[in-house]
């Protein structure tokens, strides 16, 4: 019985994956073909509510799924097997996609506003964190069923929005209050008594975070303030302090067209790359000191800044109007070594696993270019509608994603 | 939550303005104000959706920013709407968007949002 259901699913999946779902001929009885997901992810299409499904070894659009609801600000994260993409939208939906088949195989409405989500290291607990009602709620990965909601309340009746969800090592996960200025860790190891350690006073208005790829360090940059709040997660209990203080101080502040993300691709080496928040500066931090090391001038306001696997090279795309532009900084000399154009509105970087290249999206030119980062050749160009967040299966191996 | 404390610009008829927003170019009497033309007015549809979104959501039902469908803005002056627009608020992520519009553009967004944002374009095939 087992082999047969085995042999069932194989062939579904199968054919289904093996073209394009729009174009594929009419099943046929031919043997099935197999394929592994290490090489796949998914491109958000935001304005059509709908899922791009890429080979990243062939650079080919596999085919769309449609009926995801609100992706306007989508993130996605992935089972650690590496077939589901989860996909959590903006209207509160939080899907599940089979990469394979290329079909929803689970979606729940899940909160009024959302901003993103994470999961655990285990990969049982989907967790996703919310503006409206604010708080976080998790979810058995399997079926997506609600086992634990925490809402961010901070005063009487008062929920904050909540950014900067991370997973950390345990069934636990860390997050920021924008409201409150506050960190808080919670740890679903017992769902029925989810337990969760509040960190006040971090600094006004965390905007995003990230937690480095070691998961000992959890930073959150504030919009409120010329600075950062980091964790030592190491610490018991853990403590904040302020890093890059006062980074501003003395200058003009520009205007933010766009929220900065931030995400562990920001650590090369032993330092982290973190955008300055109203100063169009990349700013350079030693995550062993946590001193500022240097300060790179860019062409905008950053909104990713994103290292490659290797660590050898960062990438940074920016806010309206300055985001036709994507520059490289070389990490051994802090210089940019390459100013490129993609296509009007680029949204959002990702590398292969291996970093050899990175696949960038132009949501007004309706591309996603494939570039080769080592000689930033033009590798392949997918044209598809209103692209912005490129999401490969890579990102289930590592903490943080 | 405290919103649009911004004191007032101008005074308009809105009526006067809703017609006036049908003829391209037409200067208002009075305070040397154009409606922007129908490549602008795309223009601008396409910004505020896309680019707006990012916080406000393409949908414009909120994010990060508040919600700025109609139903949401009903009973806020437009003149407050236009000063956020163009000025932004200190204190919160709302930037000011001078550097990219005129008073017009921010007034026609303005007016727009009031009465239901116009949708973009249906997407290319």
């Amino acid at each position: 019985m087992n082999r047969r259901h085995l042999l069932t699913t194989a062939a579904a999946a199968g054919l289904l994956a093996s073209g394009c779902a729009s174009t594929a001929s009419p099943p046929q009885a031919a043997a099935p073909v197999l394929r592994g997901t290490g090489d796949l992810g998914v491109v958000v299409l935001r304005a059509s509510g709908t899922l791009a499904i890429i080979d990243t070894s062939h650079r080919t659009l596999l085919g769309q799924v449609t009926g995801l609801g609100d992706l306007s600000h989508a993130s996605v994260v992935f089972s650690r097997d590496t077939r589901y993409a989860f996909v959590f939208g903006r209207d509160g939906g939080l899907t599940k996609v089979d990469l394979l088949t290329q079909a929803i195989v689970g979606r729940v409405m899940q909160a009024g506003n959302s901003i993103g989500g994470a999961i655990s290291a285990d990969g049982r607990l989907v967790v996703a964190q919310n503006y409206t009602p604010g708080g976080i709620k998790a979810f058995d990965a399997q079926t997506l069923a609600l086992v634990a909601d925490v809402p961010a309340e901070y005063a009487p009746g008062k929920l904050s929005r909540v950014v900067g969800l991370v997973d950390l090592p345990g069934q636990r996960f860390a997050y920021s209050l924008f409201d409150a200025g506050e960190i808080r860790i919670t740890d679903f190891s017992d769902l029925a008594h989810p337990h969760t350690t509040r960190i006040p006073n971090i600094g006004r208005q965390p905007y995003d975070a990230l937690v480095t790829p070691n998961g000992r360090h959890y930073i959150a940059g504030l919009f409120g303030e010329d600075g950062l709040a980091l964790v030592d997660l190491w610490q018991e209990p853990p403590k904040v302090r302020r890093i890059l203080n006062g980074y501003g101080r003395g200058e003009q502040t520009l205007p933010v067209y766009k929220m900065p993300h931030l995400r562990g691709w920001a650590v090369a080496g032993r330092r982290a790359y973190l955008p300055a928040i109203g100063h169009h500066e990349v700013l350079v931090v030693d995550t062993e000191s946590w001193q500022e090391v240097g300060r790179i001038p860019v062409a905008g306001q950053p909104v990713f800044v994103m290292a490659q696997p290797d660590g050898r090279q960062v990438w940074v795309n920016f806010a309206v109007p300055d985001y036709h532009r994507v520059q490289v900084i070389d990490t051994t000399t802090q210089q940019i070594v390459r100013t490129l154009e993609p296509g009007k509105a680029v949204l959002h970087m990702e590398f292969t696993p291996r970093g050899e290249s990175v696949w960038i999206s132009s949501r007004d030119a309706n591309r996603v270019s494939v570039i080769d980062t080592h000689s930033f050749a033009t590798q392949a160009v997918l044209e598809v509608d209103s692209p912005s967040g490129v999401f490969f299966t890579s990102r289930a191996a590592r903490l943080g994603f | 939550m405290l919103f649009f404390p911004v004191p007032c610009l101008r005074r308009k008829l809105a009526g006067a303005v809703a017609f006036l927003a049908l003829a391209p170019g037409i200067t208002i009497a009075g305070n040397a104000q154009t409606v922007p033309d129908i490549g602008r007015q795309q223009a601008l549809v396409r910004m505020v959706r896309q680019d707006c979104g990012s916080c406000h959501g393409m949908r414009l039902t909120g994010g990060l920013g508040p919600a700025l469908t109609a139903a949401a803005l009903a009973g806020k002056p437009v003149e407050a709407l236009e000063a956020t627009i163009y000025g932004g608020r200190p204190g919160t992520p709302m930037a000011p968007w001078s550097a990219m519009l005129s008073e017009s553009d921010a007034h026609w967004i303005a007016e727009q949002l009031l009465t239901g944002f116009p949708e973009l374009p249906k997407a290319h095939p």
